[in-house]
C-alpha cells in the first residue's frame, strides 16, 4: 500500500472461497502487520491479497482434551486475554513482548508463524511446546510439527493454495517454569538480537527436564538440544548455568545484520542462559 | 467498492478501492487529517485509531479491514465542543510540543483507559511504548493519562 497506490483486496466470507482464491495465487493477509510493510516496501509481489483475518474458520481457542487449538487468525492480544492460555505461561510471556499494544492487537499468530521470522517471538513458545500446525487447502488437510513447518527466514512448508487453520499445543506437564528474555536495541518495539524461552521442571533446585528456544541467532528459532540433555540432574544456579554458556554459545549459527554482529548475539545467547537460575 | 462503517459515531458511507489505506480514507477521501502518518510502517504509532475499542495502526490497516466496524478518530474525542480530559490533560502538563504525535498518543492512551481505568505508571510507559515522540519527555506525558486517570473516574 504505497501513498496514494492501492493494491488488490479480496475479502472472502467463507473458508472455501478463501482456499480457491489462495489457490489462484493470492497471498493471505491478516493482521497485516508483516505483509503491508512489505506491499509498501515494494518487496510483496503477489497480485492479489487475500483477507482471512475474519474467517470463522480461523478464529477461536479451544480448550481440547490433550491442550489447546487456536485459531491462525487470533491476535496476540485476544490469546493473551483468553483464559484457556493460562496454562501456557511462556507463551504469555513472550507474546506480551511483540511490537506494541496496537501490534498485538491487530497481529495473528498465525501470520508470525507463516512470517518465518527467526526471531519470531510467537515461535518460541510454539517451539518449546512443540505445537502442531493444521493447514488446509482445496485438496485437504494435514499436521506437521512447527520445527518442520518452518525451514529457514521467511521459508515453510506451505505449499501454493494452503493455509495455516490452527496451531494446536498439548497441555504441558505440571510444575514447569517458564522464562522469556529477548534482548534488543531499542526500549520500544524491540525486535530482538536474541530471544531466549525456557520450560524447567525441578525438584528441590535439580533441573529434571529443560527445554531451550532460542531465536535471532540461526536462520530458524532453534532448540539447542544436547544443552537441554547436559542440563538434566544440575542444579538451577548459576554456578551450574555458566559451565554450559560456552556450549550453548557454540550450538548456534548466527547471522551478522545491521543489529548485531554474529559474534555479540552468541555471547547474548549465552548470557541469557545464565538468567534462568535468576527468572 | 462502497464502503460502510461507523466513523466517529456516525454511519459512513465511501466509495473506495478495497486495498485503500484506512489512513489516506481518512485523511483524504474524508478529511479527518487529525491522524498523522509519521513512518507509514507501523514503528510510530503516529496513525492510532480506534477499531471496535482496540488500538489500530491506519497506515497498516486497508479501507476494506474497516468496513462493518466502529471507527474512533481524534476528532471523534471531543463532545459538543468540550475537549475530552485526555485532551485538556496534555495541554495542562505540557505533554503536547509539535503535537505530531500527539493524536496517536491521545487514541492509544484512550485504549489503555479503556482497558484500564488505574494503570500504574509504569503500565502507561509501557502500554505507550509504540507512540514515538521526538520532542517531550514521556515524563509529561505519563502524567497527563495519570490525570486524565483521576478525571474520568
Ligand atoms: C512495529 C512492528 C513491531 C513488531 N514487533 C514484533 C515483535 O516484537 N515480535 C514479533 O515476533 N513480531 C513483531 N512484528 C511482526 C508482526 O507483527 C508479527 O509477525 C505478526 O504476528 C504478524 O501477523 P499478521 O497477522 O499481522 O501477519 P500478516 O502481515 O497478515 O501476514 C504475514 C505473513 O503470513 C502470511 N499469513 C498470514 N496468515 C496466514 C494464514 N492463516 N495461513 C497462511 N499464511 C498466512 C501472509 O501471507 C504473510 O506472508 C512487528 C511488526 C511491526 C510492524
Ligand atoms: S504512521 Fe503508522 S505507525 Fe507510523
Ligand atoms: S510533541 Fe513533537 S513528536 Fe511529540
Amino acid at each position: 500500500m504505497r501513498r496514494t497506490g492501492t493494491v488488490e483486496i479480496v475479502h472472502p466470507r467463507y473458508l472455501g472461497e478463501a482456499l480457491c482464491l489462495v489457490a489462484d495465487g493470492g497471498r493471505p493477509l491478516a493482521g497485516g502487520t508483516d505483509l503491508f510493510v512489505r506491499v509498501r516496501r515494494g518487496t510483496e509481489t503477489a497480485p492479489c491479497l487475500v483477507f482471512v483475518g475474519e474467517l470463522e474458520e480461523l478464529r477461536g481457542v479451544r480448550e481440547t482434551e490433550a491442550g489447546i487449538e487456536i485459531g491462525a487468525a487470533e491476535t496476540h492480544a485476544e490469546i493473551l486475554a483468553h483464559p484457556a492460555t493460562e496454562r501456557f505461561a511462556v507463551l504469555r510471556l513472550a507474546l506480551r513482548t511483540i511490537g506494541s499494544p496496537a501490534i498485538r492487537a491487530m497481529g495473528t499468530l498465525g501470520g508470525n508463524l507463516a512470517n518465518a521470522s527467526p526471531s519470531g517471538d510467537g515461535l518460541i513458545p510454539l517451539y518449546l511446546h512443540e505445537a502442531r500446525v493444521r493447514l488446509v487447502s482445496i485438496h485437504g488437510t494435514r499436521e506437521l510439527a512447527v520445527e518442520e513447518f518452518i525451514l529457514g527466514p521467511g521459508k515453510t512448508a506451505l505449499r501454493q493454495g494452503e493455509l495455516v487453520r490452527s496451531i494446536t499445543i498439548p497441555f504441558p506437564r505440571d510444575g514447569a517454569q517458564a522464562y522469556f528474555r529477548k534482548v534488543g536495541r531499542r526500549q520500544a518495539l524491540i525486535i530482538a538480537v536474541a530471544s531466549l524461552g525456557a520450560l524447567v521442571w525441578a525438584d528441590d533446585g535439580v533441573i529434571r527436564e529443560a527445554r531451550l528456544a532460542l531465536g535471532s541467532v540461526a536462520p530458524t528459532v532453534v532448540r539447542p538440544r544436547a544443552v537441554e540433555r547436559a542440563l538434566v540432574n544440575r542444579p538451577l544456579t548459576v554456578k551450574a548455568l555458566t559451565e554450559l554458556r560456552d556450549a550453548l554459545s557454540s550450538a548456534v549459527r548466527p547471522i551478522s545484520d545491521l543489529r548485531a554482529s554474529a559474534d555479540y548475539r552468541r555471547q547474548v545467547a549465552g548470557n541469557l542462559l545464565l538468567d534462568l537460575a535468576s527468572g | 467498492m462502497t464502503l460502510r462503517f461507523r466513523l466517529n459515531g456516525r454511519a459512513v458511507t465511501v466509495e473506495a478501492p478495497p486495498g485503500r489505506r484506512l489512513l489516506d480514507l481518512l485523511r483524504e477521501d474524508l478529511g479527518l487529517t487529525g491522524t498523522k502518518e509519521g513512518c507509514g510502517e507501523g514503528e510510530c504509532g503516529a496513525c492510532t485509531v480506534l477499531v471496535d475499542g482496540k488500538p489500530r495502526l491506519a497506515c497498516l490497516t486497508a479501507a476494506i479491514q474497516a468496513a462493518g466496524k466502529d471507527v474512533l478518530t481524534i476528532e471523534g474525542l471531543a463532545s459538543s465542543g468540550r475537549l475530552h480530559p485526555l485532551q485538556e490533560a496534555f495541554i495542562a502538563t505540557a505533554g503536547v510540543q509539535c503535537g505530531f504525535c500527539t493524536p496517536g498518543l491521545i487514541m492509544a492512551a484512550y485504549a489503555l483507559l479503556q482497558e484500564n481505568p488505574r494503570p500504574t505508571r509504569d503500565e502507561i510507559r509501557e502500554y505507550l511504548a509504540g507512540n514515538l515522540c521526538r520532542c517531550t519527555g514521556y515524563a509529561q506525558v505519563a502524567e497527563a493519562v495519570e490525570r486524565a486517570a483521576e478525571r474520568l473516574r
